[in-house]
């Protein structure tokens, strides 16, 4: 450290003095500031994505067949969580149910993402009456509120995982339509655009080169919010018994299958729902450290 | 020098660094000068040489990661360098304030001018709302707006450029501060508000006996405006004095490459004469544009426009913003339909393209612009930029379009180095050159350029028109040059349309211009270019010295 090189009088050492500690300090401080927070998000995620490639590895119990006579255990060595009324180990259960989860999440915002993006490209390219249609479509969209959106389209395409996906992707088309179109408007004004015409581009060529990866950022960033959410989303609609069906160890079904034992075994809805809690908070750390780094 | 206890500001020794932790950057070292009552100090150099760290530091607003390492900032008499921000508001609008460069950008969009003269009032003085109201009257017609009580209940975007600027000198003014710093006050003003705004804020100097601190890039205007001359260079002053005679004979060779490189104070340079032998390439007859407005109403941005530019000549259009002259060069670049009117670029007739035809035109004409921070794609490596154009036609094999892209590259003054990079990492000259190579590797035959040399520093805005006139020589290129700035189109122009209100208000060639203007309007502007006061036959002998030495 080279603090006290240049000091004039002792007001001036004072200061430098002051500077100096902190400069001693900063990185460290710093480097836990910023990232404790950002690893532990990224290691809740790794847990959950581990758990759905290799459950085996984290549990040897069956998450759909019960323990006779192990019915209702409070949390033990034995098992980690309990069981539940049937006698199936609740650890297991989360474990095997994360890629139900995450698989779920991720077709959600994949459908969003790709419906969402593509609407708000060619409205915000386009302009004119092209636009004034996508975007009014989008509103109506909005207008329509989202679990009633999601309950309408499961029940037109039927029960399941997959559907279940669908359902709450297509509640995220609108947001992922508009957040793209004003990207995409403002880069389109922009003038290596007008450039990129001017050297002769024709339209769909300015649009790969120029226009899509420079209105993607906030779009990416937008992406993990999303992922969090449709976890959401996707654990209310299994509550609700719209989702996967019994015996899948859904996390929202969990969720709805221990709420009967609140009193006796509340551990049964609390660990589930701290589990979903997790993984969401998570995901919106992650997605917030890309929106900064960009 | 000028003793401390007669001097308003006085900086001793200052340093000035950015950055955090370890990692601190240097930007102002050892900065003295000090700023007599009444008397006009212009702190000049190009962006970068730590001016504006130096006037910030005054105000106590360095930006968030700079602090004052060593010296001293003296106020009268008082070191503020140490101040918290509670002793610091204190002084600023009653003993310092400043202007502002860019009046677009000062002014909150959501408060009525008048409320914001207001606010400085309000926050220093006890002033009863009816008492501060109309002082607000008065300082509003003191820095001539034309009707004040109007004007005060006006939001900013029903401002022009000129007036948002003298209700910021309002402000700056409002509590006779004894010193104001102004920062830039005009450089994103055009030539003829500049003068006005000047000559505003010399008179209310005068009148209060104020002391200024003026940073400016343009030699110009600090030659024209102020008692000394502070020239500054990567943060280190290079040479200070009573402005005469620093212009007089400049001691360091960087005041002296300042002095030839400033557009206003170079000796006019005389291009060849014109080759009348040239068949015309681009013609412009009657060119008439119109714009819808909301309510079934036109309005005519472009209103009869002729002129014709030989092959290999450079055609300048002036004006100011609104004037019609950017509107004009996109219709001749394909951008925008004429309404009236034809353009004719070779064999082409402009109003005659369809889509199809279009982009084969787009080979011909090459369009560069102002901005060379928003004119490159800021995801591409320059490499991917220059090469983009080529793309676009038949397409070449990878290898040729390399070294096609490399050869243009060193053709523009670069090094093959910057091809793998990002926008970002190059400087403002750099990424201008970027631009021009891009427009230039297609071989089009006119390259319009749009205040391409507006955004630079003097030292980059010489070298890259020098750059303009050896490729024009060496590749036969026509220029249609747009330009607000006068003493750049008498360097680089041989013929040259001035625009006032989208009308064409004189024509011709260069020289007969500036020597015979034949409107009212082209005499303004003429007069309005900064550096009158400049002893120009002095300059000539500097020069001389300085390509001796």
């Amino acid at each position: 450290m080279t603090t006290l090189e240049t000091t004039t009088g002792l007001e001036q050492q004072h200061v430098s003095q002051a500077a100096g500690a902190g400069q001693s300090r900063l990185p460290k401080f710093r480097l836990k500031r910023i990232s404790f927070g950002l690893l532990l998000a990224w290691l809740i995620i790794g847990t959950a994505l581990l758990w759905a490639v290799a459950p085996g590895l984290f549990t040897g119990y069956n998450p759909v067949e019960g323990l006779p006579g192990g019915q209702l255990k409070a949390p033990s060595a034995l098992h980690l969580l309990g069981t539940d009324s049937l006698g199936r180990d609740l650890f297991a259960r989360i474990v095997y149910g994360s890629v139900h989860s995450l698989s779920g999440a991720v077709a959600a915002v994949a459908v969003g993402l790709l419906a969402g993006t593509s609407l708000g490209l060619v409205a915000g390219s386009t302009g004119g009456r092209i636009d004034a249609v996508i975007m009014r479509f989008v509103d109506v969209l909005l207008a329509i509120p989202t679990l009633l959106l999601s309950l309408s389209i499961i029940i037109l395409l039927g029960f399941g995982t997959i559907n279940a996906a669908i359902a709450v992707g297509a509640t995220s088309i609108a947001g992922f339509a508009r957040l793209t179109r004003s990207e995409v408007v403002r880069v389109r004004r922009a003038e290596y655009v007008e450039a990129a015409f001017g050297s002769g581009g024709t339209f769909w060529n300015v649009l790969r080169r120029h226009i899509l990866p420079n209105s993607l950022n906030s779009v990416i960033a937008y992406t993990a919010v999303q992922f969090g959410w449709a976890i959401l989303q996707l654990s209310t609609l299994g509550f609700l018994g719209y989702g996967a069906p019994p015996p899948t160890p859904e996390w929202g079904l969990l969720i709805a299958e221990g709420r009967n034992y609140l009193a006796t075994a509340w551990w049964l809805t609390a660990a589930p729902g701290f589990v979903v809690v997790a993984v969401v908070l998570s995901a919106n750390r992650i997605s917030q450290s890309i929106g900064r780094t960009r | 020098m000028t003793n401390s206890n007669q001097s308003v500001l006085e900086v001793r020794n200052l340093s000035i660094s950015y950055g955090d932790g370890d990692r601190r950057n240097g930007v102002v070292h050892d900065v003295s000068f000090s700023v007599a009552a009444g008397e006009v100090v212009a702190l000049v150099g190009e962006s970068g040489s730590g001016k504006t760290t130096t006037a910030q530091s005054v105000l106590g607003l360095l930006a968030g990661s700079g602090r004052v390492d060593a010296g001293s900032i003296l106020l009268n008499g008082e070191d503020i360098s140490r101040w918290n921000e509670k002793r610091l508001r204190g002084i600023r609008g009653p003993v310092v304030s400043l202007i502002p460069q860019d009046p677009s950008n000062s002014l909150n969009p959501v408060l009525a001018v008048g409320t914001q003269v207001r606010e400085i009032l309000e926050i220093h003085g006890r002033l009863s709302r009816k008492e501060a109201d109309r002082r607000v009257i008065e300082l509003l017609t003191h820095v001539g707006l034309p009707e004040p009580e109007l004007r005060a209940r006006q939001y900013p975007h029903e401002l022009s450029g000129g007036m948002k600027q003298r209700v910021l000198i309002a402000i700056a003014i409002a509590l006779k501060p004894a010193l104001i710093i102004a920062d830039e006050p005009t450089s994103a003003l055009d030539v003829t508000v500049q003068r006005r705004i000047l000559d505003l804020i010399d008179d209310l100097r005068r009148e209060h006996g104020t002391s200024l601190l003026l940073v400016t890039h343009d030699l110009g205007i600090a030659a024209d405006r102020s008692d000394r001359l502070v020239v500054l260079q990567n943060g280190r002053i290079q040479e200070e004095g009573p402005t005469p005679a620093v212009l007089a004979a400049p001691k360091s060779a960087y005041t002296r490459k300042l002095l030839s490189d400033a557009p206003s104070l170079a000796v006019k340079t005389n291009r060849p004469a014109l080759d009348l032998s040239k068949p015309e390439l681009v013609t412009v007859t009657g060119l008439t544009i119109d714009f819808d407005l909301p309510g079934r109403q036109r309005f005519r941005a472009v209103d009869g426009v002729s002129f014709s530019v030989p092959q290999g000549s450079t055609h300048a259009i002036v004006g100011e913003s609104g004037s019609g002259k950017t509107t004009t060069i996109r219709a001749i670049s394909g951008f925008q339909k004429a309404s009236g009117g034809g353009i004719r670029i070779g064999e082409t007739d402009v109003a005659s393209l369809t889509s199809g035809t279009l982009r084969p035109f787009r080979r011909k004409v090459q369009l560069v612009y102002q901005n060379p921070w928003g004119s490159l794609d800021p995801k591409q490596t320059i490499f991917s930029i220059v090469e983009e154009p080529l793309l676009n036609f038949d397409p070449l094999p990878k290898p040729e379009r390399a070294s096609r892209v490399e050869a243009i590259i060193e053709r523009v003054g670069l090094p093959t180095s910057v091809l793998s990079r990002l926008p970002h990492a190059l400087s403002g000259g750099q990424r201008q050159r970027v631009a021009i190579a891009r427009a230039l590797v297609l071989e089009p035959e006119v390259v319009v350029l749009d205040e391409a040399v507006s955004a630079l520093d003097v030292t980059v805005q010489a070298q890259i028109l020098s750059l303009l006139g050896e490729l024009q020589r060496d590749l036969g290129l026509t220029y249609l040059f747009v330009s607000h700035d006068l003493a750049v189109v008498r360097q680089i122009a041989d013929t040259v349309s001035v625009l006032h209100n989208g009308r064409q208000v004189d024509y011709g060639p260069v020289e007969q211009i500036f020597e015979r203007p034949t409107s009212d309007y082209t005499r303004e502007l003429i007069e309005a270019v900064p550096g009158r006061k400049f002893p120009h036959h002095l300059h000539i002998a500097a020069q001389a010295a300085g390509q001796v030495s």
